[in-house]
């Protein structure tokens, strides 16, 4: 070893030696993974035979990519990554001042989005802001929401919750079928929905009290399939995968409606052309509301005696009990405030889609709910919104890479690969950030001064 | 009464498959304490391997005989699915030994969802049917009983001694036992524990693939979302046996599939699925242990 180093010349040598025979070896993989998967493909003839597909250049793209990333690997991102490391452990932990911006950044990000949709009319016109508003802004906002209502039950509470999406379902459906056979208004059945949703919460909390961790996670998984199933086999009620069509709109509280045919429509009252644009922009305004009320009860309950009985369950569950805090009372108003969050987003969902189906509520959007909530750094509101406008406006965003048709061929759709891409990245930044993209916390109680604490000094808790 | 026979014979097959993705489960989380969420998806793989290699073979040697292909399929599939899941020990899960708990869960959901579409988007979206390969069926005293159906309970239960002598009998299991254990303590000793786990995850991914190839098989379908729903039923399966446990896992999965077709026989088939997560959440309720798993100390 002392004498490769001795001499720069040949380490260079050896290096490059190991790089090729690290990527001769992932090649190897890379074939061995794709030969059938991808050198083949099984596609339907016309007398619905399935007949396989030979795709041999495909494979060898597929394993030249993977040699030449483990080259570049090997030779030139591995020993950055290793100075990196060395650099920073090297370094003073001194506290830089952190800049304007990143002081200020939850202010600023705030007036962003409220000028966010008069921006986006100003630049694309009413018509053509409505893709800007609805896909991005609504789709993200609505999934910083839910983020934001799961954190409280396992980033505060440390309750690993895989069937969040069954509180959203119950809010919902609540909406949708109240108002459809009530007749009642968004602005009544919103609070309502969400007081359902708690109401379920605590009624699947309840058995779950003694469980921790991963069983946790199975038996609310369980749930939120059951919940699921149901509506889709209560046919009656829910009328089953056809769904629930014809949810009525939200109003500007009564004063201006956006159906069509109402005498108080909006664009009618103020003189301006039909657009389904100004619906949009309104519930824009209220899931930013909505997701800012979330965050602003979040901020405040963390200050409450409740929250801080719920970040000691998460450090510590028998500690906690030992201290004399009720497990039971503080395990039930976690499940119960984050559900309500949840009931509101659903309501809000029905409202916007006009349609709700067991479609929107499978498993995966519960995954996508929780890995948002781990790679934005458990507890840090920040980090959740910058993981959920990373993850959902980037794979929103692929929707939108239409030049790729022109380098891959017309038959090329990116929406295909969004779900791929999607668990890739899932993968990616856990392996290269597993405490999530903020890593540091605020520490709710201290002694003598604030001082932010890695995250990895905190637990992520077994309740 | 043969009504009830037939079923029995139903949901013991359906069971042996589920047995056999269960034991993937247990003797990763047994050995790692790592739900390992892709392992469902380990399993579609290996069913659309066999796939694939039923129709290269039956395109390029035209009457071969069916014992001899299910043979190679089973095997290649194993070698898939076995590849496969060491890649991704290797790429998702590694790393983060030694990081927080919920790491490794998110990372196997990753892998799960990107696997999943990895054969939507290589092998399309629709459903695979096959021609039915084995297609004899014996009547033994008003029950009918197909040759599949005495295939897959016999693989299982061979498979199941096989794994069974493996773990109690040989160097490499003692090795995975210990492990099991203390893993500071294996390494200590002079176990590799890396290559145990290792060895452990492609243990289970054959198995997996074993069973993806008998689901094939049985049904005559596969479809790219086929890794979830038998994946999560494999898991109550194993959760039900007690996590851990060899033949705690087959014991869950037989139960599990009699379970399935006896509601779906006497009660309403719509309900099946919320009939076993039920079960899955009554279980881990009451008896969080399963029926022959250790019940786990808690150490303060």
């Amino acid at each position: 070893m002392a004498t490769v180093s001795a001499n720069p010349a040949r380490a260079e040598a050896s290096s490059t030696a190991r790089a090729l025979r690290e990527a001769v070896f992932a090649g190897i993989i890379a074939f061995g993974l794709f030969v059938l998967y991808v050198g083949l493909k099984t596609d339907q003839n016309i007398s619905n035979e399935l007949i396989l597909v030979q795709r041999w250049g495909l494979l060898a793209i597929f394993v030249g990519v993977a040699m030449v990333a483990r080259f570049i690997g090997v030779l030139y991102v591995q020993p950055f990554l290793k100075r990196r490391r060395t650099a920073k452990s090297e370094a003073s932990d001194l506290e830089l001042q952190p800049s304007y911006f990143r002081r200020n950044f939850s202010t600023i990000a705030i007036i962003a989005l409220v000028l966010y949709p008069p921006l986006m009319v100003a630049l694309f016109g009413t018509q053509g802001s409505l893709k800007w508003v609805d896909n991005f802004g609504i789709q993200i906002l609505i999934y910083v929401m839910l983020a934001w209502g799961l954190n409280i039950v396992v980033g505060l509470a440390g309750l690993l919750d895989l069937g969040y999406v069954a509180f959203y379902a119950v809010g919902a459906y609540s909406y949708a079928l109240l108002s459809t056979h009530l007749g009642l208004s968004f602005w009544v059945l919103l609070p309502l929905s969400g007081l359902l949703a708690a109401v379920w919460g605590m009624v699947l909390g309840f058995p779950v009290l003694r469980l921790r961790g991963d069983y946790l996670a199975i038996v609310t998984l369980a749930f939120g399939e059951i919940i699921r199933l149901v509506l889709i086999n209560w046919t009656d009620v829910t009328q089953g995968t056809f769904g629930v069509s014809g949810v009525a709109k939200a109003s500007i509280f009564g004063i201006y409606s956006f159906d069509v045919g109402a005498a108080n429509n909006f664009a009618k009252v103020w003189g301006l052309p039909m657009s389904a644009a100004y619906y949009k922009i309104f519930l824009f305004y209220v899931i930013l509301a909505l997701a800012l009320l979330t965050a602003f009860v979040t901020i405040r309950l963390r200050r409450m005696p409740v929250g801080r009985a719920w970040e000691a369950l998460r450090e510590d569950e028998i500690a906690c009990r030992s201290l004399g805090i009720n497990t039971v009372t503080t395990k039930l108003t976690a499940f119960a405030t984050g559900a309500m969050f949840g009931g509101f987003a659903g309501s809000f969902f029905a409202a916007r889609q006009g349609f709700v189906s067991p479609e929107s509520f499978v498993f995966l959007e519960s995954a996508v709910i929780l890995a948002i909530v781990v790679l934005g750094g458990m507890g840090s509101l920040v980090g959740i919104a910058v993981a959920a406008v990373l993850m959902i406006g980037g794979t929103e965003i692929l929707r939108e890479l239409t030049f790729l048709k022109a380098v891959f061929g017309p038959d090329f759709t990116p929406e295909l690969y969004r779900m791929l891409i999607f668990g890739l990245a899932m993968v990616v930044v856990m392996v290269l950030k597993p405490r999530g993209f903020v890593g540091s916390r605020e520490p709710s109680a201290f002694l003598h001064e604030r001082k932010s604490v890695s995250s990895s000094f905190t637990k992520e808790g077994h309740g | 009464m043969e009504y009830f026979v037939q079923q029995l014979v139903n949901g013991l097959t359906l069971g042996s498959i589920y047995g056999m993705i269960a034991i993937g489960y247990t003797m990763v989380y047994g050995i790692i304490g790592m739900i390992n969420f892709a392992h469902g998806d380990i399993f579609m793989l290996g069913g659309f391997a066999a796939l694939i290699v039923f129709l290269a073979l039956t395109s390029l040697f035209a009457g071969i005989p069916v014992v001899l292909a299910l043979l190679i399929m089973m095997i290649v599939a194993m070698i898939m699915a076995s590849l496969w899941n060491w890649t991704i020990e290797r790429v998702a899960y590694r790393p983060l030994r030694g990081s927080f708990r919920l790491a490794p869960l998110i990372t196997a959901i990753g892998m799960s969802i990107a696997l999943s579409n990895f054969i939507q988007v290589t092998q399309g979206p629709r459903n695979k049917p096959i021609p039915p390969l084995v297609s004899s069926v014996y009547n033994i005293a008003g029950i009918s009983i197909s040759l599949k159906q005495i295939i897959i309970i016999l693989i299982t239960a061979i498979l199941l001694s096989v794994f069974w002598y493996i773990v109690h009998r040989t160097p490499l299991g003692r090795a995975q036992r210990a492990t099991e254990q203390d893993r500071k303590m294996a390494a200590l000793l002079g176990i590799d524990v890396d290559r145990t786990i290792s060895v452990t995850f492609i243990m289970g991914a054959a198995l997996a693939a074993v069973a993806g190839t008998m689901y094939l098989m049985y049904y005559g379908v596969v479809v790219f979302t086929d890794g979830f729903i038998p994946g999560v039923k494999a898991f109550t399966a194993a959760v039900l046996g007690g996590i851990g446990s060899l033949p705690g896992a087959v014991l869950g999965g037989l139960l599990i599939g009699l379970i399935e077709s006896l509601w779906s026989a006497y009660f309403t088939i719509d309900y099946k699925d919320v009939a076993t997560f039920s079960i899955l959440a009554i279980v881990l309720i009451f008896k969080p242990s399963g029926i022959l798993g250790r019940p786990e100390v808690e150490k303060v």
